[in-house]
């Protein structure tokens, strides 16, 4: 059992709240620096997919954990960043220029569906995130001279300098050093008063605003952040897949990267990477238990689907708080000890909370 | 002649998204929460009543009947088993559980061996009938898209205005609280606009078979009925009906006015229009809270 006497605000907002914190994620940097000898070169490959979904996963996660606003169409943000990337690196752009332009190009996409974001609430805004990316997809799929329409588009491996990353193990550390920098950057805005402006909107608009939260501003700056994250993991993304078509960025791929914030668990920085593992690992488990079940059941093309919808339903049904609330409650078991309390994550029951009246 | 016959096919498209939009108000005025799962209600109830024509040999009356009448069943019993235990909970948790359940209706269709993968025609008595009046040309499939959705307004119209039921609905979807001391059983009624809801989609889903096909993702048409149900404004009945409208009608003219990707997107760019600029919808209640 750990006691922490908090004495101080500085302690409050450490980083690492105590000595366990250093050492174990300490333990999980080393880990993953040593992956590439580790693991074999398939496995490195999905772990570079969790890394970038990862990246992905911290802006949604800012923008649906922290801030509360959701998005159905987080897809097109990802499109923007991996088609800004595919179009730059092919003009000969080196590869870091290309990335921040595609973060800026989705930040500024980001902004400009976050205007309309200002004046709607939870399920309008839903709807208009979800036209957006239905409209974004038609002009990925239509602007031919640029985007190479439904024929996609090829991808160059990234390239620093006269350095051409074209191995994996390469491309791996490139992620892993991006993703560490984008969980700093989230750690560190959460901390600051802009990330604490952004729960207390999550929590409730109308005590922030009334504790002088500039509501318009602090909302557009999170779609900007959450757009510019899912940009640059689109970057990623597109230089991993080394081929990109407007079928990559559907209506499926945003439903998918929301499944991923949820499962992994909502406002929480741990969620995003849970829930990226979640999603990579999963048709690798369905696929493995394939082979153990009834031809019927095994080789329908639906399996998928069912399982990804049973496991999303019972999540949303026993674990709101997903794979972190698991977690949590696992450690917090540990911690303490024969004194654990069935009901101590417990969900208030509240009565139908309105989304009309506001 | 070119245009009121674009009109026309519009307005049975329509009449198509204003069904599905129909059964999003009725569940977001009684529970407040958005059903993602519409459209996939929309295909089971295709499903459905193919299966009872072409496996068990229902003539096809009693098939639709009957294939309306387990859709509302499956409604109720899906709001019991799955949406009640989560009521109260953010509308955002409600949304994903919808999406979730779309996924398993998807999925679980496209399981079942040979019929799942494959699209099938629904056989309807009216097939490929076509009526001449003027220079009109007039699909039978399409009229009776329109007439069905306009019988189906009507009743709805009547049951909200004149039973008890329907007036006990739009009690429990004004307040809540309110309709509870009154004796009104609330939870009971949710469960009811859930099977009214799965019913509504049903139709839409036995409407819509004739002139597609059925399929394992026909239910992705409920993603357009989601710009009709905005346009009329979310919790408006009759603004549904109206969003359905005139996103059929801006969706096929644009298709054929406009160059080629605007008739896929015409549903969004509206509604995004619409959105910014009277965000309440066209029948759109404004209500404020007090604190």
């Amino acid at each position: 059992m750990r006691f922490i006497f908090k004495t101080d605000y500085g302690q409050d907002i450490q980083l690492a709240k105590h000595g366990g914190h250093v050492f174990w994620y300490g333990a999980l940097m080393l880990l993953l620096l040593a992956a590439p000898w580790l693991f074999p070169e398939y496995w490195l490959a999905q772990l570079t997919f969790v890394l970038i979904y990862s990246i992905v996963g911290l802006g949604l996660m800012l923008l649906a954990g922290f801030t509360g606003l959701f998005s159905i169409g987080h897809a097109a943000f990802l499109g923007v960043g991996a088609y800004t990337q595919a179009v730059l690196t092919n003009m000969g752009w080196p590869f870091p220029l290309a990335l921040l332009c595609a973060g800026l190009l989705s930040a500024a996409v980001g902004v400009i569906v976050g205007l309309p974001a200002l004046r709607v609430k939870g399920i309008y805004l839903g709807i208009a995130t979800l036209s957006f990316g239905f409209i974004v997809e038609e002009v990925l799929a239509r602007w031919e001279s640029v985007t190479g329409g439904n024929a996609g588009i090829q991808v160059k491996p990234p390239q620093l300098g006269g350095w051409k990353m074209d191995s994996g193990m390469e491309f791996y550390f490139l992620c892993l050093v991006i993703a560490v920098l984008a969980t700093l950057a989230i750690l560190n805005l959460l901390r600051s008063s802009t990330g604490r402006a952004f729960v207390a909107i999550r929590d409730s608009e109308i005590s922030a605003q009334s504790m002088g939260i500039h509501l318009a501003r602090y909302k557009t700056l999170s779609f900007a952040l959450s757009a510019a994250l899912a940009g640059v993991g689109g970057a990623l993304y597109a230089h991993k897949l080394q081929f990109i078509s407007p079928d990559q960025f559907n209506i499926l791929q945003s439903i998918d990267l929301l499944l991923m914030v949820v499962i992994g668990g909502l406002g929480s920085v741990h969620g995003a990477f849970l829930g990226a593992i979640f999603l990579i690992s999963m048709p690798q488990l369905i696929s493995l238990s394939k082979d153990h079940l009834p031809d019927v059941i095994g080789q329908a093309p639906g399996l998928q689907a069912v399982v990804y919808g049973a496991v999303l339903i019972g999540f949303v049904l026993f674990e709101p708080l997903g794979l972190y609330g698991r977690w949590l409650k696992v450690r917090t078991w540990f911690q303490l000890f024969p004194f654990y309390r069935k009901g101590l994550f417990k969900r208030q029951k509240s009565f139908q909370k309105s989304d009309r009246l506001r | 002649m070119q245009f009121l016959q674009l009109v026309i096919s519009g307005i049975s498209q329509g009449c198509i998204y204003g069904l599905i939009a129909l059964g999003f108000v009725l569940i977001y005025k009684a529970t407040e929460t958005v059903s993602f799962a519409q459209g996939e209600l929309m295909m089971l109830g295709a499903f459905c009543a193919l299966a009872l024509m072409t496996l068990l040999g229902f003539p096809f009356w009693l098939a639709v009947i009957s294939a309306i009448a387990a859709m509302a069943l499956f409604g109720i019993v899906l709001e019991r088993l799955v949406i009640r235990p989560i009521l109260g909970q953010p509308a955002f948790s409600i949304v994903m559980l919808t999406i979730g359940i779309g996924y398993v209706a998807r999925g679980a269709i496209t399981m079942i061996p040979g019929i799942g993968t494959e699209t099938h025609t629904l056989p309807v008595p009216y097939k490929d009938m076509i009526w001449n009046v003027g220079a009109l040309v007039l699909n039978v499939e399409q009229m009776a898209v329109i007439g069905t959705t306009a019988v189906l307004c009507l009743l709805l119209f009547a049951m909200f205005r004149y039973s008890k039921l329907g007036i006990a609905m739009q009690a429990s979807s004004q307040n809540q609280l309110a309709a509870y001391y009154m004796g009104i059983p609330v939870k009971r009624l949710n469960g009811l606009v859930w099977g009214l809801a799965a019913a509504v989609a049903a139709v839409a889903g036995l409407l819509l078979a004739p002139i597609t096909f059925v399929h394992a993702n026909m239910g992705f048409i409920g993603l357009k009925a989601f710009p009709a149900a905005v346009v009329g404004g979310f919790g408006s009945l009759p603004g549904a009906i109206v969003g359905g409208l005139i996103i059929g009608i801006v969706e096929s003219l644009s298709g054929f006015y406009l160059p080629d990707g605007f008739k896929d997107t015409a549903a969004y760019i509206v509604v995004l229009i619409m959105l910014m600029v009277k965000p309440n919808g066209l029948f759109g209640e404004t209500l404020r809270k007090k604190v």
